[in-house]
Parts: C-alpha cells; structure tokens; sequence
C-alpha cells in the first residue's frame, strides 16, 4: 500500500508544472487559490494519481482538500 | 468575506459582456414567428440552439390539446403528485410512455432536471457507489452529490476506463450505479452504450442512462441510444424529458423493476414539487404519439443535421466527433467565441454560447442544434452566417 510519502512525491511530481516563477512546492502549496489549478486540471491532477496508484478517488473528497497536503492526507485515508 | 464573495467571477465576466454590449446568457425571445424563428434581442434570426428536434411546439394538434386541457381542467394542477396533483392524464402519459418504451413502470416528472437530479440521488445512498460519466450534466451531478453515496468519475465515454473503477470496486458492484448519457448535450456525441453495457454485464450494478437528447431520434422505435444499440435488457432505468423532443417541459422515468413504484415515494424532488400542469400534458400526450406517427420528423432532423454539419466542417470549423442534431463549433479563445456568437445573431442565426464550466472543456462552443421543422434553405443560411465569420476569426478555431 502506498503510504503518505508516496502520495506527496507523485503529487509533486505531477504537480511540477504549476511551480511558476521558481516557486518551491510544499505540503501547504494550495492547488486552486496558490497554484491556479481550475477545476478541471483538479480533475486532471485527480485521474493522472488515481492511474498511477490503480486507485479511484471519490469526487465526496473533494471538499476537503485545499492543500497538497489534504490530498495526499486523503488518499491515504482512502488506500490504508 | 462575505457571502456575495464567491459570486464575484460571475459579476466580473457580465460587466465583461456589458461593456461588449453582448447578452448570450438569458437573449431575450421578443416574439417567435414559428418554431424554427424569432426576434431575439431585437434581430429576426433562425434559431438554431433550441434543442426543439422534431419542431413540434407550434404543431397544431399539440397546441389544441393544450388549450383543451386549459379549458377543461384549468392552468395548473396546484399540488404535488402525492396530494392533490395526481389527475387521470398523468397516469394515461405514464401508461404511454410505459408502451412506447417497452417498459413496466413509469414515473412523470415536472422537468427533466427532476427527473434525473431526483433519480440520481434516490436510487442511490450513503454505503452505496455511483460511477458515472466525468462528462455526465449538471442535473446528474447535483443529484449523486445529494444522494450520499460514494462518487466516482470515469473518463467520458471510456468503457475501459470504467472497467477499471468496476474492477477496483470488487463485491461492492453488487450495490453500484452506473450514470451515462445516451447523446452528450454540449457536442452531441453518442455514448459507447453496447460497450458499457458488456462492461456492466459482466462487473454488475445498475445502469441508469439519460436520453433525453436522444429520445425519438435513434433506434428502430426511437428510444434512444439503447435502442439503437441493441442493449435495452441492460439498461434498469432511462431518464429523459419532454422540453425537447416533444416540445414541451416535464421529464420521466422508466424501469422494468418494480421497485420503481416504492422509489417514486422517496423521491424529494416528485414528492415536494407541483405535478405538471394539465396543458404540458396534454400537448406532450399528443408530441409522444406523433413522434411515432411520423417518422418522416426524424428523416429530416437527420438530413438537416447532416447538412449543417457537412456544412460547417467544410468551413474549416472545429465540429463534434460525430454527426447528431446538436452540432457543436469549439473555440479556444473565449473573447472570440462571444463576439462570434453577437456576430451571428447579427446576420441572423441564434446559437448558444457554452463557456466552461458548462462546456466539457477548457474551450468555448457555439453550440448549434437543428430541428425537424428547418427548411434546408433555413440550414444553408446558419451556414451562410458562420461562413461569414471566417476572415476575422479562423486562426481562432485552430
């Protein structure tokens, strides 16, 4: 099972793109408000992990995440 | 913070338009001249993005039962289907829908937004799965969010995408929902039913699909896409409407299990919402029996679609995967697609403007549908109007 650590490097990962202007991405990095990301890159971000781990996300976490370190929280909730 | 806070987006972009002088969302209809034209926003135009397929709201046979039903049993029913709003012509348009679909159980619904946001969130609840279609309409997924049920997407129109999150789900597909659409309504594509019915068959669940921009255009009966595609024993539930094809406003429901007529009563938005009114009933009553009286109406929905959309694709404009009566033109960049949209209404065409979050994408659509009642001159003249479109803006729709 994939614990924490896996989640955040491969969000990260994914994620490299939207660190505009040098900008280092962390655990607080906010994936909409910070980064930009609009609700469909979400979904994208979303689907690129749930291939990567064979997972499926439900869209009922959604809400709770604002941070790259909600997510990764969640799909560890979610897998474990 | 304030409440009006998170409504800031919506008031930036009007002030957008106003400053444009463009009104795309909620053009006003000064006057319809027939089911096919009107002064809208103050142009006489051919109006093209009505979804008003078979051209049936001025038929003059829907339009007189209407007024008989006016006559005869008033405006409006007044109450909920569970009170006092139950009249005999609901349950002969449930019986005849009943017929025409084959189906044991039928449900009426006051729109079609009922219809499906209120089987979305009652077939399902919480402890229960729904997977649906990432591309699946607004109505569907205000329904799953309020059903309390665990949500997951797959990709549009990927039956192999949904095997994997049927295969991920083991023995809980045995208490699974599956959402899709028959006809997309942004670009007008047609689901893979056959092959998602093969994927529901052998993973389980239910599978629970809206036609309600198929309904009377394919299969040999006109059912619908699953009709057309041979799977109709596959399908537990089709949802639909009657605002389109049939000229009218309302939705519906039908299944062979029986347990439809339990779930009828637990259904919030049937329960706590006034019955349709005696006239919609009506004239859907007689839009539902000429459907099937008339095939012709769906001979030439089809040619017109495939005129329209032979037509716009030689233009060099990005057109849907796949020819169907909505004909749907992607634009990349925003700005372009509204001044397009004001450009057309100018020379004579309405649309409808799609900007996301409505269209499935990041681009914008000037989305077009076609009716039975357009005459092939009326589709050249759409035509003729995005041709005009062409010098300014072509590098856009790249």
């Amino acid at each position: 099972m994939p614990d924490y650590n896996d989640f955040l490097s491969r969000i990260y990962e994914i994620l490299k793109p939207f660190a505009k202007h040098g900008r280092i991405l962390n655990e607080d990095s906010e994936l909409v408000t910070e980064l930009g990301l609009t609700s469909l890159q979400v979904m994208e971000l979303i689907e690129q992990i749930e291939d990567h781990f064979d997972i499926s996300v439900p869209l009922n976490i959604l809400p709770d995440i604002r941070t790259i370190r909600d997510l990764a929280l969640q799909l560890e909730k979610l897998t474990n | 913070m304030s409440l009006f806070d998170k409504f800031q987006p919506i008031v930036d972009i009007r002030a957008e338009l106003a400053k444009l002088g463009v009104m795309p969302f909620g053009a006003v209809t000064e006057k319809l001249l027939s089911a096919t034209e009107a002064i809208v926003n103050g142009h006489k135009v051919i109006l093209a993005g009505t979804n008003n397929y078979l051209g049936l709201t001025f038929d003059p046979q829907c339009i007189a039962a209407a007024k008989q039903a006016v006559e005869e049993q008033g405006t409006g029913t007044t109450g909920s289907r569970m009170a006092n709003g139950t009249f005999a012509e609901h349950i002969k348009l449930e019986q005849e829908l009943g017929a025409f679909f084959d189906r044991r159980h039928t449900i009426v619904f006051s729109t079609g937004y009922a219809a499906t946001m209120g089987m979305a969130s009652t077939l399902a609840g919480p402890g229960d799965v729904i997977v649906l279609d990432a591309d699946s309409h607004a109505s569907i997924y205000d329904g799953v969010r309020m059903s309390g049920a665990e949500v997951i997407r797959f990709r549009h129109s990927d039956p192999a995408d949904l095997e994997k999150r049927l295969r991920r789900l083991g023995e809980r597909t045995a208490n699974t929902l599956i959402i899709v659409e028959g006809i997309y309504s942004m670009l007008g594509d047609q689901a893979p039913l056959a092959d998602i019915a093969a994927v529901k068959r052998e993973y389980g669940g239910m599978l629970l699909v809206d036609e309600a921009h198929s309904l009377g255009m394919l299969g040999a009966h006109g059912r619908g896409v699953a009709e057309a595609a041979g799977v109709e024993a596959d399908v537990d539930f089709v949802v639909g409407t009657f605002s389109k094809s049939l000229g009218a406003i309302g939705g519906y429901c039908v299944s062979n299990h029986p347990e439809l007529e339990a779930i009828r009563f637990g259904i919030r938005s049937y329960i706590f919402t006034a019955s349709p009114s005696p006239s919609v009933i009506a004239s859907t009553r007689v839009a539902l029996r000429l459907m099937q009286e008339r095939p012709e109406l769906r001979e030439r929905l089809w040619n017109n679609a495939q005129r329209l959309y032979d037509g716009l694709e030689q233009l060099g404009f990005q057109v849907s995967p796949q020819v169907s009566p909505v004909v749907a033109v992607t634009i990349k960049d925003r700005n372009q697609a509204i001044a397009w949209w004001q450009e057309l209404l100018q020379r004579g065409a309405y649309v409808n403007l799609v900007m996301p979050p409505a269209s499935p994408t990041s681009d914008s659509l000037l989305r077009c549908s076609v009716s039975a009642a357009h005459s092939p001159e009326q589709i050249d003249r759409i035509i003729d109007a995005f041709a005009a479109l062409q010098p300014a803006g072509m590098a856009a729709a790249d």
